[in-house]
């Protein structure tokens, strides 16, 4: 493939993936409010459009024109930079994932995924590590007392869960043998028996799939590990400061994150884009992209699921599960999927 | 020659030494720490450049990620203020002018001495994750379990240190912690 094609397939690629992520979280928010209202025996948004469908739009151009108010007393370079480290590497993280196989276009193979790197699930991890300083930084710009421990919160809680989050991830590796998502995604092809699928969580990884769930849902300060932004406690924890599209982007931010779990809990544990293919040729061609679709709405629905359904944990709760419970059962997990592997 | 992986390279060690500069140059401890991050990720660019993919995803999520919250952690829970500028210690100017000078005359000395060999191509030293493995876990698996061993020494006296001797009444002790948090 020549280098300018090249380019060009990355180029357009990347704007497809980054418009349909940035859809995706915009509805994954309608989604949220229209689910949880029928949880609770509301309606959700029903006035913008049919089903309240383009209440997206009319949030979006609500946050690009509400005055965006910088307080006096924060500490401005950081204070305007928090919310940009925050949206930035939760949406570069999905430049790793991978779609599909690849697709045939005029004789050259295009693979579904802006770019193969043989380590993507550490890029994956380093990016939301790095996320974890908008949320730290944000909080503690902002010169307020319920925004720095907000951010002291989030910064404690997401560095003591991403370690679960790794090792939880560590079993999936040992099957795999590779970093490439790709990789991992190809390990999980055929199935048991002829009908029962060879995705890791059927494969013994339920264990690495719980602790990867677990820390992931505290990674993305969603209920019930949602202390940083604890509405009874603080005010609205590291984001009090902020208005207009900066609040927007922290919101992005948080949505996009949800996405990229769902993607990895997707890749890693559920087989990706493998499902049963059927039908004519185009339909073969798009089925596995539906197939990673549907998987990650299920996802996105459980989240939303236990958002309506779990209350908050406490402080000293949220630690002692993390410390005391998940980690040793990560390490478990780890040690017992070596000896099986070995064996 | 200079191609596109040069310039990056000498890029990325741009960006290293400048954020080491304005590690020292800045007078708030938050923006050093952050100076810091930005090494640790130019630091990651370098080792990606040269090959090493596993170590820069590493060094980004163990130094970047996770020792540099500890740090921009420690700093927002003490709420660390400007730092105060003294003339610099005597013992600085005793021991350290010499020492950087010794230093970088040693440095100098030792790259005049290898000038003649010949460079390792990018790429060409061992770094993909299995082999690191294999050097870890199997031909310094000695040397690798005793660091960890003397890191885990550290970590407990640093506790045993920290830790106050237990008190078992309620009343003095808890005032005094909460007269701390307040001034």
């Amino acid at each position: 493939m020549p280098i300018w094609l090249y380019i060009l397939a990355s180029v357009i690629k990347s704007a497809i993936v980054l418009v349909v992520l940035l859809t995706a979280v915009a509805y994954t928010v309608w989604l949220e409010r229209k689910v949880v209202g029928h949880m609770q025996n509301r309606w959700g948004p029903t006035r913008v459009g049919p089903f309240g469908l383009l209440q997206p739009l009319a949030d979006g151009a609500k946050f690009l024109f509400k005055e965006d108010l910088t307080p006096p007393h924060v500490y401005k370079p950081l204070y305007i930079a928090a919310p940009l480290i925050a949206v930035i590497f939760a949406l570069t993280s999905i430049s790793m994932i991978p779609f599909g196989n690849s697709v045939t276009i005029a004789g050259y193979s295009i693979p579904l995924q802006i770019t193969d790197v043989n380590t993507g699930l550490l890029v994956i991890l380093g990016m939301t590590s790095i996320g974890v300083y908008g949320v730290a930084l944000a909080g503690w710009s902002s010169n307020n007392k319920y925004s720095l421990l907000g951010g002291l919160r989030a910064s404690a809680q997401m560095v003591s869960y991403e370690i679960s989050l790794g090792l939880s991830l560590v079993g999936v590796l040992i099957m795999a043998g590779s970093f490439s998502l790709r990789d991992i995604v190809n390990s999980q092809g055929g199935h048991f028996w002829g009908f029962i699928p060879r995705w890791n969580i059927f494969t013994g990884q339920f264990i690495g799939f719980f602790c990867y769930l677990m820390a992931a849902y505290a990674e993305t300060n969603r209920i019930p590990f949602d202390l940083p932004e604890a509405e009874t406690e603080l005010v609205a924890g590291y984001h009090t400061e902020y208005s207009a599209m900066k609040f927007a982007m922290f919101f992005m931010a948080e949505y996009a994150n949800m996405i990229t779990v769902a993607c990895l809990a997707t890749l890693l544990f559920f087989g990706g884009w493998n499902g049963p293919l059927f039908g004519p040729a185009i339909l073969q061609a798009i089925l596995p992209v539906f197939w990673f679709g549907a998987k990650i709405f299920a996802f996105l629905f459980l989240y939303i699921w236990v958002r309506g359904t779990l209350p908050r944990f406490r402080y000293d709760q949220l630690m002692a599960f993390g410390w005391k419970f998940l980690l040793p059962l990560s390490l478990v997990n780890v040690i017992a999927t070596a000896i099986a592997v070995a064996w | 020659m200079l191609s596109v992986h040069l310039i990056l390279f000498l890029a990325f060690g741009a960006v290293a030494v400048a954020g080491a500069i304005n590690l020292l140059a800045q007078t708030h401890p938050i923006n050093s720490a952050l100076s810091l991050i930005a090494v640790m990720a130019a630091l990651a660019g370098e080792y990606l450049l040269l090959g090493a993919e596993f170590l820069a995803a590493v060094q980004v999520i163990v130094y970047a990620g996770a020792i540099m919250v500890l740090f921009v952690f420690t700093i927002m829970l003490l709420n660390a203020g400007v730092e105060e500028r003294t003339k610099g210690s005597r013992v600085a100017i005793i021991f350290g002018i010499p020492g950087v000078l010794i230093g970088s005359v040693l440095l100098g000395w030792v790259m005049l001495r290898h000038s003649g060999t010949e460079a390792v191509a990018a790429g060409a030293l061992p770094g993909a994750p299995g082999v690191i493995g294999q050097l870890l876990f199997h031909e310094f698996l000695l040397p690798f379990e005793i660091t960890s061993i003397l890191i885990l020494i550290a970590i407990m006296g640093a506790v045993v240190l920290a830790s106050k001797p237990p008190t078992t009444s309620v009343g003095p002790a808890t005032l005094t912690a909460e007269q701390k948090v307040n001034t």
